[in-house]
Formats: structure tokens, sequence, C-alpha cells
């Protein structure tokens, strides 16, 4: 891509920003718009998640005040804290399900700026991270394994009996392979969470959101789902995860933050934020969480 | 003389009875002076009597009666004037009551009128029901096509040729066709059928005389075949049988109207006089000839389930066709105009929102009469080569289609907009487009939602293909209408009302049935609990 010479010299500023923090990388960064094509040189293949000054408003309200996140490949990262605090918000504004008002987001090579997102630069940030919400959201019209095979059919261009083979691996990577042909409302809660999970791996995504998706399932559910989650890191699925289950963070996750009123107050190993919390407003809503 | 008559007459009797009328009878039978007053509510006073009841169709019924142009309250035509000078002649008033052409022999039965004067022609089936007047005129029928048309000489061209022609129903120009087993169209209005001609949506009109003569005058591009058809009907006045003493007394004031030569000068005035009409002076007995007017296929087949059945059913189809085609339409238009509504640039949903408006609000009636007598006006006007002359069936189609679009496309908004916000965002977390999204997920979730209301729109919309009827597409229910206006009886109308009937719900329950089994399959499937 050919920069201009205003970008380039912003181009050389961010870059030398980003060296402090980072070892050295190239970004290609459109102005004005939000589009920007990245071209990593070095590290070729590492895949990071990063956010700088996320700002998120709806209307007055600010639901996001300058986030900076940085996640590795992978990396788990559990997002906790109070409901309205902006976790889901995070997740939607790092596939760009949600527009933000300032900052930016960097998903592997591919870099987001504030306002609308172009539909094509969009897409390209979807499959790299897959995601699985908290209603499950499965299609109801379409068997399980159609569920998982629509994607990759449709997105990816594999014929029907492809789609089909790779949603029958996943289902049965997800220990589901005996309820492919049953419809979303024949399964349990458990069940279709594990569906959404394979949905969302049939992409082959380098990185998955997860929002809340154990909330919805009843307690004896739901270690089926957070069992899938825990292989899913061991085979170096990047995740970040908003959860409210502590003890799944503090066994599962490498780094643990806690986010509330649009602020991170505290981030770090589990050991460190969630046995020894700094600040008085993470102690009060760890005891709530705990007890 | 067929089953029904005995049957039908006593039942009259009976109400007449009731009605505590008998008595009149009596009166009307003692030779009184003013016998004809079989309607006065109180026997036996000599309180003047009431005005008669004319039962005729003003209702585009130049030159016979028609309401003034000028001056809309006042009626004009040859048949105003006759009744004005019988009104002289039989020292009484006589008040004209609006009533359709094809219901005056009913209205007569009814008592709705004392007498129906209004073209009717003489034929043997009215005459088992009414009671005839002398003739007082002698019609033939003239064949009109378009100037400069040379194949078209003769009805026997018309034969040959598979013409299309046009003529008035329940006429005996309609039964001589039918007769000839010609293509007819058959109309309800004197006026339509020389438009139509005139548009090339017909090959020839063939009509009495009357009509021909006034709807042409100022029609520069229609010519009217000579010779005339061969044969000869004659207009009488209608009344009740058992009347008998105000017909004859009717009869009477025609023949001195006749001799004075009171009838001619009207006749002349309104240009309908010939040599025809030498005929109408006593002492003739006019037998019925009516050559060209032959009476009643309907009789010789009299009337059994066989003759009429056949004709409905394949009216049925014809419904069948309009409901499913214009449904097609009505599909398609309304999904388009739905998601203009939901997702198109705001000018775009302005003019979806404008339309469901429009065609929500719009009778389905005055469509259909627009694009079927509009349009073609319109492309004459601007003289536009694009072919706006449909045919009947393909204009009924589009009007009801068009139609049915509105509402389609309000049930089609509501149900897509019923798709929860979570389905886009999982598709769209998977990398599919807005469209692809649309096309997999949305559609056929709103679908399972669509169906009920659109099957009762389909049902709703079945019904009224009926409307089609009002520009000339013979389905179902226009049928009937011919049918039942083509000398049956009362029986065997309520018989064809109950078969016509008993097909629409043969037709329409079924639907309802699949649709609910369609419902059932896939709640079944997909959004009941537990079901395998």
């Amino acid at each position: 891509m050919k920069l201009g010479s205003t970008e380039d010299i912003l181009f050389q500023e961010l870059k030398g920003r980003e060296s402090q923090r980072r070892r050295s990388r190239d970004f290609v960064l459109g102005l004005g718009k939000t589009l920007a094509v990245l071209e990593a040189r070095e590290n070729q293949g590492m895949f990071e998640i990063e956010t700088r000054g996320l700002v998120k408003r709806f209307g007055t309200r600010v639901v996001l005040d300058g986030i900076d996140l940085h996640v590795d490949q992978g990396e788990t990262l559990a997002i906790l804290g109070p409901s309205g605090s902006g976790k889901s918000t995070l997740l939607r504004c790092l596939n760009a399900l949600t527009p933000f008002d300032a900052g930016r987001v960097r998903v592997g090579e591919i870099v987001l700026g504030a306002g609308k997102v172009p539909r094509d630069l969009a897409i390209q940030v979807r499959r790299q991270l897959g995601m699985v919400f908290q209603d499950f959201a499965l299609f109801p019209h379409l068997r399980a394994v159609d569920n998982v095979a629509l994607g990759p059919r449709l997105v990816l261009g594999l014929t029907h009996a492809q789609a089909r083979e790779r949603a029958l691996q996943l289902l049965s990577r997800v220990g589901l392979a005996h309820r492919a042909d049953a419809f979303p409302s024949q399964l349990s809660g458990g069940e279709k969470q594990r569906v959404a999970i394979a949905r969302a791996l049939a992409m082959e995504p380098k990185g998955l959101l997860c929002d809340e998706i154990t909330s919805a399932l009843d307690p004896e559910l739901k270690w089926e789902v957070l069992e899938v989650l825990a292989d899913l890191k061991r085979e170096g699925l990047t995740l970040i995860v908003v959860t409210h289950e502590v003890g799944f963070a503090r066994r599962v996750a490498d780094r643990v933050c806690i986010l509330t009123e649009g602020r991170i107050l505290e981030h770090g190993p589990p050991a460190e934020v969630l046995e020894h919390p700094k600040t008085l407003r993470v102690q009060q809503f760890l005891a709530r969480v705990l007890s | 003389m067929h089953p029904g008559e005995d049957g039908v007459s006593s039942e009259r009797a009976y109400f007449r009875h009731r009605l505590g009328l008998a008595a009149l009878l009596v009166f009307a039978w003692t030779g009184s002076m003013f016998g004809q007053g079989e309607e006065v509510p109180t026997p036996g006073s000599a309180q003047p009597l009431p005005p008669l009841r004319w039962g005729a169709d003003a209702e585009g019924g130049a030159p016979y009666i028609f309401n003034d142009p000028q001056r809309p309250d006042e009626l004009l035509g040859f048949e105003v004037e006759i009744v004005q000078a019988l009104e002289r002649e039989l020292g009484r008033r006589i008040v004209h009551k609006q009533y359709d052409f094809k219901k005056l022999i009913e209205g007569l039965e009814r008592g709705d009128i004392d007498f129906a004067m209004n073209g009717l022609e003489i034929t043997s089936d009215r005459q088992k029901r009414v009671r005839f007047s002398r003739p007082y005129y002698v019609f033939k029928l003239q064949l009109v096509v378009r100037e400069g048309e040379g194949e078209i000489g003769s009805l026997g061209a018309c034969v040959k040729r598979r013409a299309r022609v046009g003529t008035l129903e329940n006429t005996a120009a309609s039964r001589l066709l039918e007769r000839l087993g010609l293509p007819t169209y058959l109309y309800d209005s004197q006026v339509t059928p020389f438009e139509d001609l005139a548009v090339n949506r017909l090959d020839a009109v063939l009509l009495d005389v009357p009509i021909v003569l006034y709807h042409t005058r100022d029609k520069p591009g229609l010519k009217l075949v000579e010779p005339l058809v061969s044969g000869r009907g004659y207009y009488a006045i209608a009344f009740r049988k058992e009347d008998e003493e105000l017909a004859r007394q009717f009869d009477a004031a025609l023949e001195r109207l006749l001799l004075s030569g009171e009838l001619r000068r009207i006749y002349e005035k309104w240009g309908l006089w010939n040599v025809s009409q030498e005929e109408l002076y006593p002492p003739n007995q006019f037998g019925l000839e009516l050559s060209a007017a032959p009476s009643q296929p309907q009789e010789l087949r009299g009337w059994s389930f066989a003759s009429y059945f056949p004709l409905l059913a394949r009216a049925a189809w014809v419904t069948v066709e309009l409901t499913v085609l214009s449904m097609a339409v009505a599909v398609l238009v309304g999904l388009v105009v739905a998601v203009c509504r939901l997702y198109a640039p705001y000018p775009v949903q302005l003019l979806a929102l404008a339309y469901v408006e429009f065609f929500r609000g719009v009778p389905v009636l005055l469509l259909l009469y627009f694009l079927y007598f509009g349009l073609p006006a319109i492309g004459q006007v601007v003289q536009w080569e694009v072919p706006l002359r449909w045919s009947p069936f393909v204009t009924a189609v589009i009007g009801l289609g068009l139609n049915y679009a509105a509402y389609e496309a309000e049930i089609y908004r509501a149900a897509i907009m019923a798709i929860p916000r979570h389905q886009w965002e999982a598709a769209a977390s998977l990398g599919l487009t807005p469209t692809q999204t649309f096309r997999y997920v949305i559609l056929p979730q709103a679908v399972r939602i669509i169906l009920p209301p659109s099957t009762t729109d389909f049902v709703a919309l079945f019904k009224d293909t009926s409307l089609a009827g009002t520009i000339t597409v013979v389905e179902l229910s226009k049928q009937y209408q011919i049918l039942s206006t083509s000398g049956a009886d009362y029986r065997a109308l309520v018989e064809i009302g109950v078969v016509t009937a008993l097909l629409y719900l043969l037709m329409a329950v079924p639907l309802g049935y699949i649709s609910r089994r369609l419902e059932e399959c896939w709640h079944g499937g997909q959004l009941g609990e537990g079901r395998h």
C-alpha cells in the first residue's frame, strides 16, 4: 500500500511508540477512514490482539473509557467485572460488531480505527476472531451440523460435503457427534453452547471471544463448556473470556483483568489479581462474586 | 314447463297471502275501473292510486334510460319518453326505480317494482315467469368492427376466424354467440365493449341496434357491418303474471301510442325508427320468431347438475389460476417492498411506505378498473407504444397481486423485525455478509412467522378474485352470476349457489389444512421442546 506523506509521519511516530512497548513491527495505517491493513515483516504469523485508548460512548454515557489491552498469541485473558462495566461492549469492539468512538484496535495484522468499519475489513477481522454468545444465538431452523457447516460453506467456499465433514469433526471435538442431526430446540443448554463453540471454530479463527458463555447455563452444565475452553487453550487458541467464573479464571487464564465503569482497574496473573487485589473496588467486587 | 315453476309460484302466492294482499286480487278481479291497484294498502278506498314503480337500469343505459350528463338528477332516453307518454295515457303517475338490469325479473317477482321496461326482449324462458306486454320495439343485432377491418364482414367470418366478440351479459346477442360457440367477452356496461373494441382487446362487438347506434355516434374508429344480422327480437314491458289487468291497460295504452304516431315520433327523435317497426302495428300477433335470439340453450340443457357443473368447474379452475398467479406476484413484490422498507436508503424507504399506504388504501375494484380501462386510455393519450392493454386475466393478476403485495410487505416486515438481533450478530461473527445472513439465516426463520397470516391472506385473495368478474374474467363468482341471471328459477339459483359455495370451500379448506400441517411440522422439528 502506498502511503501519503502525512500518513508516513504518523506511521513513523506510531512505529516509534509501538517499539517502546513491543518488539518493532510495521503498521500500515489508513487515516481519516478506519481502514488500515498491516503487513507484518517481522514475527510473521504471530497473532496478537491489542487495543489502544479505546473509547466507546452510548449517547453521553461513556461505556469504555480508554482501554489499553494486549493479548499474545495462545494467551488466555479473562475479563471480570460487575455487570454494566463494558465487558461485552469491549468484546464487540474487538470483532467490529460495534463501532467505537476513539482509539484503535489491532487484531493480528488488521487495524481498526474509530467510526464505522468497512464491511470487508469487518469480515476479515471476524474470520480471525470467532465469537460465542451468552444466549448461544444458534440458528433455530438448522440442525446442529448445519449450524456449524453454514459459515464454512458460505464464507470459506467449502462444498456441502466438505463443510459437513468439517462440522462433524468439530462436533465430535466438543463431544456432540451423536447430536449432529438435532435441532437447537432439542439440545440442552450446555449442548447448545458447545455447538456454538464448534460453529465459531469451524471458521478456523486464530482467537475466540467468549461473552459470558456459561451465564445462561445450570451449574452442572457449566463444566462441560468450560472443559471445552480449557481444551482449546491447550491446543494453542488465543482466548478472551468475559466471565463470572472466578474459579475458571484462576485455573485457566494466563492473565486476568478487572473492568469497572469502562476502565481497567487491575490486571495481571490470576494469582496476583484474584488473591491480592490492590484496590478496594476490586476487593469488594471479588468478595461479592465469590460469596 | 320445468319442475321448479310450480313450487315457486305457490310460494309466491303464500307470501302474498301472508301480506294480506289476497283481498286485493279479488278487488282487481271485480273489474273495477282502477283494477290495476293491486298494491293499494287499503282496499276499497277511493283515494288516488299510488304511483307505479318502473324498474330500469339507468347505469350506462343510454339510449334507453340514462342520467342527463348536464343535470344528473334528470333522466333521459327513449324509454323515459315512452313512459312519460304512458303516464299521460294511463292517467297515473309512474316513478323510476333504479334496478340492476340482470335482476329486473327477480325484482318484479319480489315486488320491488310493478313493471320492468329496459330493453327487455321477449324470450320463452322469461315468458314463463312474467307477463309481457305487446312489443314496443323491434330490434335487430348489429355487428361492429374497427375501421379498416377487412377480414370480419359477418358473423360467419367471426366464427371462421375465431374472433373475440364482446357483448352484454344475458342478452339475445350473448345467447347467439354462445350458440355459435364463439369466444365471448361478456360485459356489464354498454360503454366498455366499444372501448375495448377501439383498443383492440376485441375484434368485434355484437349488440342490439339501439345500443350500437347510440354508442358509436362519437367513435370515429368503429364501423357498422352491413347488413344487420338476420332475425329480430322484440322489446316488451314485463309484469307479474297475476297483474294481468295492469298489463292489459298497458297493452291498450301502447296501442294508442302506436296509432297516434306518438311512439314513432319518439323513435324518430332518437334516430331509432326503421321499417322493421311497421311490424308493431296491429293486428300483428307477434309469434316468437326470434331467429337471431333463439331462446335458451340453458333451457334445453334443463338446468341439471350435469349442465351447469362443467361451467362452474371450469370457472373454479380460472379462480385457482388467478389466485396462484396473483399470490406469486404479491409474494415477490411484497418481499421487495418489505426489504426496501427495512434496509433501503431513506428515500427508497419512503417510496416503499408510499406503496404500502397507497395499495392498502385503494379498493381493489377501483384498481382493477383503472388498470383495465384507465391505462389503455392513458396509453392512447401519450401515444406510448408499450402495450398497456393487458388482457382481462393479466390485468386481474397484476391488480390483485399489487394490492396484496402491500399486505404481504407489512407481514414480512413485521416477521423480519421479529427475528432477534443476535441472529444477525451471530451470522456476522461468522463472517457472513448481510445479504447472506438475510438469505440463509433471517428469511428461513421469518417464513415460519409469515406462514399463518399469509395463509389467511391467500384465502382472502382467493375470494377477492371474484372482483376479476368486473373486468370480464369469467371466474367462479362471475360464472355463478351469469348462470343465476340466465333464467334459472329460485330453486336452481339456490342449488347452483350451494354448489358454487361448496367449490370455494373445497378449494379453501385444504389450503388451511396444508398450512397448519407445515406449521406443525416446523414447530415439531425446531421450535417445540424435545420432540424427535
